[in-house]
């Protein structure tokens, strides 16, 4: 697919930069491939003018007759029992900004609304605040260091970040990892759904004024946070799972920690259930709130736990399995309503679910190494240097260039605890990634946040916003 | 002592052999689906493609620019109705320079397609799919703002990520990675 280079074509290419930039005919080897990096002169490559104009540009909120997509994800039902009169004009509409630093966007989100009274009639997601050009960085970093970059992104998920950055590595490399490897990874990445589904129900329940549901949830995520932190050292960030298997075993005594782990986790949602699912403020203030249908899930690309809540069953551990995730047994719980209650009742099935796959990991545990033995991926154990030159070469090339992965495109995903979280991956050979670009899950669930939240109560959008869960790490990358 | 003793090469020699020749070899023609889209489009080309340790396949199908809503249209009314990603990629020494890969899912029958096609550096504009998905909007925006295609037909085509008095499109491969000074330190130019 991307061997059909026209030399011709190419040529002019070169020529158009190079002569904007610095007009001299004989350009030598070693300035050319430093060009290719470093050069770039402010205005050279805006020779073609864009249709991106307007005054404000993304900040402005466009006329209605102007905005297709928007008016597209108007007419969402919401039950409530605020009746608005038909015959308001523009005039008593005010536009008001929710954010960057409102507390319950979670981050640096900022909505600007269109508001009718207390009623909300428009809104426009505006991002970016939080945009640290992590998908460039990566472009500078070899497939060892990548990990490092990419679990920073979501930071309530790193190790599903990890994982699919490593899984399209190696499927780039035609590589298979031992099977410890592969149920390590399940093993971390379902208690990472855990740790991110409880702060994910502590922060709603702030939201919408559960206070001390907050400080429940911090606390149990804080008993998987310390298991992330024996295993890897860190509490977030871990840079554990790699192309190639992950970065060490598991500590001793590590069944006994998931244990014991797992029991206080579910003795926590046992006492959130009885806390919130009786409750007659919080059942207000979810049922028929935020409602997202199925078709636009489909529409805006939102998948995970709000797409499911809405009523489709689609998982991608078990309709698109990876690390083997498919021969251990669970279900998909879906809602029916689409709602944010049945947002909380999915996601608090999720968190059982998953503790029923660690379980059986634990169990079944594989024994064997822990990273794949490939020599070109794996540095060699450091004895092993003294007595072999062909370790020792390994180990010069792996820590001098870095993993070379062979030319091609790859796209992989994983469940993350927001949906489906992919990587797609461009390598022109080399030990760097020519190109990684993140399919976000919450950049997708942002994006919907207009077909929630249109024509419901400001009250409500507080609440919307808390069940879509979304990370803005994760949003702006 | 375990790792210190096990002859790193040999177990790679293995592992090699079976990864390439068990799941590359196998299963290379498109599902049903993908193939009736392609009979439909014979400019069209496929290239099925294999998860990382997994069976699990998707189907990568490369589509001149001329059919790019036409193709994505027929392909949502097929069954791939779940929009999922697109992104850009600046192929920098190739021609045509600029790939907008669109993702989408058929949810019923189990099956991922990546749709791509190219576009040269100096027209570098794809027909909007906001029309046929709702959901290519943002990623559209993201599109122009990183890479600098041209989407017309978009309703709002602004910066999304990057503020809107920047200049250049940064995921370009010629536009420098940059830094930031740092004051104060030891041996800085900037000083």
């Amino acid at each position: 697919m991307t061997d059909t280079t026209n030399t011709e074509t190419l040529a002019d290419d070169a020529d158009a930069v190079e002569g904007a930039i610095t007009g001299e005919p004989e350009v030598s080897v070693a300035d050319e491939r430093r060009r290719i990096h470093d050069v770039w002169v402010s205005g050279t490559e805006e020779r073609f003018p864009f249709s991106a104009a307007t005054d404000e540009g993304a900040q402005e909120l466009l006329p209605r007759d102007r905005e297709p997509a928007l008016a597209q994800q108007e007419g969402i039902l919401v039950d409530d029992d605020y009746v608005v009169d038909p015959e308001v004009v523009e005039d008593e509409r005010q536009i008001i900004n929710m954010g960057p630093q409102h507390p319950s966007t979670h981050g640096v989100l900022r909505l600007q609304m269109e508001l009718e009274g207390e009623t909300v009639r428009r809104v426009k997601p505006i991002i970016g605040y939080l945009h640290t050009g992590m998908e460039k960085t990566a472009e500078t970093l070899n497939y060892a260091q990548g990990s490092t970059n990419v679990t920073r992104m979501d930071y309530l998920a790193p190790f599903h970040n990890e994982l699919a950055f490593s899984l399209a590595t190696e499927q780039l490399l035609g590589l298979d990892v031992p099977p410890r490897a592969d149920a390590i990874r399940v093993l971390m990445t379902e208690l990472n759904r855990i740790s991110s589904h409880l702060l994910w129900a502590a922060t709603m329940g702030m939201d919408i004024g559960a206070l001390s549901m907050m400080i429940y949830g911090w606390r149990e995520r804080e008993v998987c946070l310390d298991f992330f932190e024996k295993t890897t050292g860190l509490r977030m960030n871990h840079n554990y799972i790699r192309p190639g298997g992950v970065a060490a075993d598991l500590p001793d005594g590590w069944e006994d920690d998931v244990a014991a782990l797992l029991v206080t986790v579910e003795t926590g949602i046992a006492e959130y259930e009885e806390l919130l699912n009786e409750n007659p403020i919080f059942l207000d203030r979810t049922m028929g709130v935020g409602v997202i249908l199925p078709e636009e899930c489909k529409q805006f690309g939102v998948t995970g736990p709000i797409a499911r809540a809405s009523g489709l069953s689609w998982d991608l551990r078990t309709a698109m399995p990876y690390c083997g995730i498919d021969q251990y047994e669970f279900d998909v719980p879906t809602g029916l309503h689409g709602d944010v209650h049945d947002r909380y009742l999915v996601r608090m099935e999720e968190i059982r679910q998953s503790i029923r796959i660690v379980r059986q990991v634990v169990e079944r545990m594989p024994a064997g190494d822990y990273r794949s033995p490939d020599p070109k991926v794996t540095p060699p154990p450091r004895m092993r240097i003294e007595e072999s030159m062909e370790a020792l070469i390994h180990h010069f090339k792996l820590f001098t260039e870095g993993i070379v992965v062979p030319a091609g495109t790859a796209y992989q995903s994983v469940e993350g605890p927001r949906g489906e979280l992919g990587c797609y991956l461009v390598s022109k050979g080399g030990a760097r990634p020519w190109r990684m670009h993140w399919r976000a899950p919450s950049f997708a669930t942002v994006q919907a946040l207009p077909a929630m939240m249109t024509d419901s109560l400001v009250a409500d959008v507080v609440a919307a916003l808390a069940s879509a869960d979304p990370v803005l790490g994760d949003v702006d990358r | 002592m375990a790792d210190i003793d096990r002859d790193l090469g040999a177990a790679s020699a293995q592992v090699a052999a079976r990864t390439h020749a068990d799941r590359r070899g196998t299963d290379t023609s498109p599902p049903a689906s993908v193939e009736a889209l392609l009979r439909e489009y014979p400019d069209a080309s496929a290239e099925v493609r294999h998860y990382a340790s997994s069976d699990v396949t998707y189907t990568a199908v490369t589509v001149p620019v001329d059919d790019w809503v036409g193709f994505a249209e027929t392909a949502r009314d097929a069954g791939f109705d779940t929009f999922i990603d697109m992104a850009a990629v600046d192929h920098y020494r190739d021609a045509p320079r600029f790939e907008v890969a669109l993702n989408l899912l058929d949810t019923a029958a189990t099956e991922r397609i990546v749709i791509s096609t190219r576009v040269p550096y100096d027209d570098p504009t794809v027909p909007s799919l906001t029309g046929v998905f709702a959901g290519a909007n943002f990623y559209e925006r993201e599109a122009y703002d990183l890479i600098g295609v041209d989407f017309p037909g978009h309703p709002d085509l602004t910066r999304i990520l990057l503020p809107d008095d920047w200049d250049g499109h940064p995921l370009r491969k010629d536009f420098d990675v940059g830094a930031v000074p740092v004051e104060f330190k030891a041996g800085s130019k900037d000083l």
